[in-house]
């Protein structure tokens, strides 16, 4: 508590300034401090832990955490079976999630994450500048300040971990006048009431599933028809948690599930009047309630960064991103944390990444951590060499639990450059977009991807002289890429690159 | 910085969507998911799998075969749609000319949009129609 008590970082010259103390920014300033890249992070909370200091409003996460799995909890393979904890070099400080559990749910409860972030950062000792906001920005010379309520910081690099919590709402008429989910009520306070629900994502549903023991009615429209994470075979749509509401909704249950575009909603003595249009029949609809809720999403506090320089996209809400997030407009400003997901990636068969969430965002920060130290700071990455006959074992060991792969498909591939001078080496894990668009020398990278029909591969990507192909190799029923078959298969698509042969 | 609404109306000024309401339109709009891209970057990659549909909103793209640009696309044209039609990997690779603002839809929501949305669907196969036309001029 003495070193909380003195606070560190006070205001001044740093090489980099992170923003933040959410999963994001922790993740990033410890990767940082791992690399050995000088940085201060200052935060405008009390404490570390970001939106997981309060959201989600029913108090338990989408994302889950195995506290038995086929792997200790110290092992990196472990990773895959949890989403939720920060990734640690020390086993001791690995895996953190499962040790705050109750045993009551496979998705921990709100403070239970939170307790999990602080206990990461203080066991890890990741410092933070509690209590001081960012305010304002703007650049001197090749510096930028950082102007915060307790005064200029200057610095080369700016990474902004700042999440994607911020209420959002579109501009329909009536809806500024209507509390977003954010500010939703205890559920006990919508005892016996017709509740209208703006949007049909998953915050949507989240509250629909709350209140199905509280509210007479619930309505949840949006133009779009909801869309099921079974159905995409993904991470895209409802969550399996929250599909109640939409079973009730098919069977007549009292929830109705409404295609229309909202026009506008009214005040009436009892509560509110919402006129709305059906995006299939161009119909008007009128609906009652005595409660209407706006889950209409969140935005990024990107503050005055837009002024700045930053180009966003997505109606303002996220900064267009390089593949190592990079503003593709501000040079040295970078982002962390749920923000990466603005960097899209190859988004095959339009599944997306897990930027968004911890599980994937992590692995996002420490390669950009590496990055930093390597352009900025000339910190040269560990290569380690490979023996050739170990190339196939280790690609498809890392194809079969390479967590990196595994929570972020298509985005993060491991990569083996295979030099005339140097040998094989592992090169680490790489934005497969950059692995694809970049120049660079005989090469492979490895991914797991998903079919359009859902299954899950092993893709392999080769370049020689210059040229990128993709192959995507088989799958297999309990995703063991292990086998015989897949050497073959390998030892086939890389054979002669760099003079290698199995 | 846009909202809803600006992309309710961009939609409306493309020819694809020219004839849908404006419930529609904004039942669209809230399909589609808005995608930018820098001048150099590449959005179709030849001999990739699993891309998406795209319709340019602002910025130029050329369509490039081994290196060589055969065509340039801008606001109102759209691409990806044949190999996601033909389930195949794209012949050409599509990058951007400068800075490049498109809507997308992911492949395997392009039928189901096409099915749910007739008339773009028709305006889509009356600009393959000017596409194929065009082509058999070239080769008389």
């Amino acid at each position: 508590m003495a070193e909380l008590a003195e606070r560190p970082f006070p205001p001044g010259d740093y090489p980099v300034v992170v923003v933040g103390s959410g999963p994001g920014g922790l993740q990033v300033s410890y990767c940082l401090g791992r690399v050995g890249v000088p940085h201060a992070v200052v935060s405008a909370d009390p404490a570390p832990g970001g939106m997981f200091r309060r959201f989600p409003i029913f108090q338990r996460l989408l994302s889950w955490t195995r506290p038995h799995a086929p792997y200790e909890r110290t092992d990196r393979y472990y990773e895959r079976y949890d989403w939720n904890s920060l990734l640690a070099e020390e086993p001791e400080h690995r895996g953190l999630a499962a040790t705050f559990m109750d045993g009551s749910s496979e998705f921990p409860a709100r403070p239970e994450m939170e307790r999990n972030l602080a206990a990461f950062a203080e066991r890890t000792r990741v410092a933070v500048r509690y209590g001081c906001r960012w305010t304002a920005t703007r650049r001197e010379g090749d510096r930028f300040v950082l102007e915060t309520t307790d005064g200029e910081y200057r610095a080369r690099l700016l990474v902004f971990a700042v999440g994607m919590a911020e209420p959002w709402k579109p501009a329909t008429l009536g809806l500024d006048q209507v509390p977003h989910y954010a500010e939703t009520r205890s559920a006990a306070d919508y005892a016996g009431r017709r509740v209208f629900i703006v949007g049909k994502r998953n915050s949507g549903f989240e509250l629909a599933e709350g209140l199905l023991p509280w509210a007479s009615q619930i309505v949840l429209a949006s133009p779009r028809p909801a869309k099921l994470s079974v159905v995409t075979r993904s991470l895209v749509g409802i969550r399996a948690r929250y599909l109640q509401p939409y079973e009730d909704a098919v069977i007549g249950g009292g929830i109705h599930l409404i295609d229309a575009s909202i026009e506008r909603i009214e005040r009436t003595a009892g509560g509110y009047r919402v006129v709305a249009r059906s995006t299939m029949t161009s119909r008007e609809l009128l609906f009652q309630a005595e409660a209407v809720i706006a889950a209409t999403g969140f935005g990024t506090p990107l503050g005055d960064l837009a002024a700045l320089g930053v180009q966003t996209f997505n109606q303002g809400k996220l900064p267009v991103l390089t593949p190592y997030w990079e503003s593709v407009t501000v040079p040295g400003v970078y982002f962390a944390g749920t923000i990466s997901q603005a960097m899209s990636g190859l988004k095959k068969h339009g599944v997306p990444s897990n930027s968004g969430a911890v599980q994937g965002a992590r692995y996002n920060a420490r390669v950009l951590a590496l990055h930093i130290a390597q352009v900025h700071f000339g910190i040269a990455p560990e290569r380690p060499p490979v023996a050739p006959d170990r190339v196939l074992g280790h690609l498809l060991s890392e194809a079969t639990r390479g967590p990196e792969l595994w929570h972020q498909r298509s985005y993060l591939a491991r990569v083996l450059s295979f030099g005339p001078a140097a040998g094989i080496r592992d090169e680490g894990i790489w934005p497969l977009a950059h692995f694809v668009d970049a120049p660079g020398p005989e090469a492979c990278a490895v991914t797991v991807e998903h079919t359009a029909e859902g299954e899950m591969r092993p893709a392999l990507y080769v370049r020689r002289e210059g040229r990128v192909e993709e192959h995507a190799m088989a799958t297999n029923e309990l995703l063991d890429f292990e086998t015989a078959e897949h050497r073959a298969e390998l030892a086939g698509l890389l054979d002669g690159l760099g003079g290698w042969h199995a | 910085m846009t909202d809803a609404d600006e992309t309710v109306d961009i939609l409306a000024g493309l020819t694809l969507f020219a004839d849908l309401a404006r419930p529609q339109l904004e039942a669209v709009a809230h399909t589609l998911e808005e995608e930018w891209f820098t001048g150099g970057q590449r959005i179709l990659r030849q001999g990739f799998s699993g891309t998406g549909f795209y319709v340019i909103v602002e910025g130029e793209a050329a369509v490039r075969v081994d290196g060589e640009d055969r065509a340039t696309l801008s606001r109102g044209d759209f691409f990806g749609e044949v190999s996601i039609l033909l389930g195949e990997p794209p012949i050409a690779d599509v990058v951007a000319l400068r800075p490049l603002r498109c809507l997308f839809l992911a492949g395997p929501e392009v039928e189901r949009f096409l099915l749910a949305h007739p008339r773009v669907m028709y305006r889509m196969l009356q600009a393959q129609a000017r596409r194929l036309r065009n082509a058999n001029r070239w080769r008389s």
